[in-house]
């Protein structure tokens, strides 16, 4: 069986005054149709970069990558994405967000009336799963930013895509909006089963969502190991304190710090509490 | 420091000066009253005491008494109507011609660099200075008149509204993309709408400027007008006249300004909730 997603010998380089950055260096990943996938790592590692470019938002320098079998060459309705904030629509209401996709020509000429019918229920389903019908006729402004990443996931949904791309979907919200979101996307993909590729900085966010944590390194970024998450398919909030949970996220967070290059000088530190003694060095 | 924050009671004074701090509604309304009242009495207290001489200072009931002459003799509302004509042409040719190569400029970076750093060369020259070249081609008609009105505005519009395009978060442009819009749909749905706002408060701001560019244009041999009521008021030392007339274009540039902000609200209300 062929994956759904496959990166192959991707490579990005960023032009920055002159000097080349290698965002990705011979990145190949295989994701499977269904599969949630997580990508973490520290910042400049190519996460992202590799994520807009799955999406078609970013041109890889040389390398390819195939959806279906298909090469990507731009951005296209089968691949939603997901940003951290500033995607909505201001001047549009909740509900006329969520059915943005509907006035896009694309999906007008295939609507026959059984999909108008079907369409209409779905933006009904959306805001119900999302808890959103309290608000659907409020503006993206009027809402909490928890609020406000339950319309974008929504209106991404609506097209029915089935890949969906995550961009630290949640990194702006508070730690107990994110725990709710975190069940409310799993309970998403169960019911939807849509292929999630999601990025994230967050080690634990990254193991409680995935089926496969991809690591990826900096300078070059490039993939440093995956890991298969050894939980079962329905999460629990308690499960982020099983041995198995927090083995892996211990053998994760050791792997980002050996790879950062941003490791804590320890006789710089020494000398920072020596001189915070009183007394000291007078 | 006096007082401690947790007094309890807040002391006005010490709220009014907090840095960006709030103050009530009527203490904003008597400010602002206070703030046009106060010149208008310092006027009508200067132009009666006496110092200075009426050819200099005429008092305000004067003005306004050459204002009701003005508008019963002298055909004021022609004056008005040519002026406001005027200014709204040029505007209006500015504004149609902005929008779409601001949208260019503001969407394209190759379209950027052709034309952004030539309109940046040609905004910095005065619009007054061209009133000769305009006379020698354009000729001394209406359509000189705009055409000044419309060298003053067109090109900081153009640019202007290139930035509010711009502008528009990257995030709005590529959701609209993964959703599958296409470059027509992008402009129409998400680009156009996103930047309204900000384009409406542009053509609000350069409005004041072709007010101003008015009594430029009407410098050019023109025989009517509100600027060209000035200019001939000043020839006849009428003193009223030229203060009338110049309050009369504040105040209708303050009509302009206020029924901009008015439609502005109207029309996009999601950016006043809070």
């Amino acid at each position: 069986m062929t994956a759904k997603i496959e990166i192959r010998r991707a490579n990005k380089l960023f032009d920055t005054g002159g000097r080349h950055i290698a965002a990705l260096e011979n990145v190949d990943l295989d994701i499977r149709a269904n599969q949630f996938v997580t990508l973490v790592g520290a910042s400049g590692c190519g996460k992202s970069t590799l994520l807009r470019s799955i999406g078609g938002l970013e041109d890889l320098s040389s390398g390819e990558i195939r959806v279906d079998g298909r090469p990507v060459s731009g951005p296209g309705a089968e691949r939603a994405m997901v940003f951290q904030h500033y995607s909505l629509y201001p001047w549009l209401t909740v509900r006329e967000n969520i059915r943005f996709c509907r006035s896009l020509k694309i999906k007008r000429e295939e609507i026959t009336s059984a999909d108008v019918e079907i369409a209409s229920g779905r933006t009904d389903a959306l805001i119900g799963l999302m808890g959103l019908a309290p608000v659907e006729n409020a503006y993206p402004n009027q809402l909490s930013g928890g609020m406000q990443q339950r319309v974008a996931i929504a209106r991404a949904l609506m097209n029915r895509p089935d890949i969906l791309l995550m961009d630290e979907p949640f990194g702006a919200l508070d730690a107990q909006t994110r725990e709710v979101m975190h069940d409310l996307i799993l309970h998403v993909f169960a019911l939807e089963r849509p292929t999630i590729v999601f990025v994230t900085h967050d080690v634990e966010e990254a193991i409680y969502l995935g089926d496969r944590v991809v690591l990826m390194a900096p300078r070059p970024g490039r993939i440093d190991s995956i890991y298969e998450v050894p939980l079962p398919p329905e999460r629990e909030q308690d499960m982020k304190l099983s041995p198995e949970f927090t083995e892996l996220k211990r053998e994760i967070l050791s792997r980002i710090r050996a790879t950062s290059g941003m490791q804590t000088d320890r006789g710089m530190l020494d000398k920072l509490t020596a001189t915070a003694q009183p007394g000291a060095a007078a | 420091m006096a007082a401690q924050c947790d007094s309890g009671i807040p002391n006005p004074r010490q709220r009014w000066w907090v840095i960006r701090g709030q103050i009530g509604r009527r203490e904003y309304l008597v400010l602002a009253l206070l703030g046009l009242l106060a010149p208008l009495a310092a006027w009508w207290g200067l132009a009666h005491s006496g110092w200075v001489d009426k050819v200099f200072m005429p008092a305000p009931e004067e003005v306004v008494t050459r204002i009701y002459g003005w508008f019963a003799e002298d055909d004021l509302l022609g004056d008005i109507w040519i002026s406001v004509y005027r200014v709204t042409a040029g505007f209006a040719i500015s504004a149609v011609l902005a929008l779409p190569l601001a949208l260019l400029i503001g969407t394209y970076r190759p379209l950027q660099a052709l034309f952004e750093p030539l309109t940046d060369f040609i905004r910095y020259m005065p619009a007054v200075a061209f009133i000769p070249l305009v006379m020698l081609w354009v000729g001394i008609e209406e359509s000189a008149k705009i055409a000044i009105i419309f060298i003053g505005t067109f090109f900081q519009m153009v640019l202007m509204m290139a930035e509010d395009i711009r502008r528009v978060p990257m995030a709005q442009i590529e959701a609209a993309q993964t959703m599958g819009a296409t470059r027509g749909e992008l402009t129409r749905l998400v680009i156009l709408p996103s930047a309204k706002p900000a384009l409406l408060d542009t053509l609000r701001v350069t409005m004041g400027w072709a007010w101003t560019y008015l009594v430029v244009a009407e410098l050019v041999a023109a025989n009517s007008g509100l600027g060209f009521a000035i200019l001939k008021a000043q020839r006849f030392l009428q003193t009223d006249k030229i203060f009338a007339g110049i309050l009369l274009i504040g105040l209708f540039g303050l009509l302009m300004d206020q029924s901009f902000r008015w439609l502005h609200r109207k029309r996009f209300p999601w950016l006043y909730f809070k």
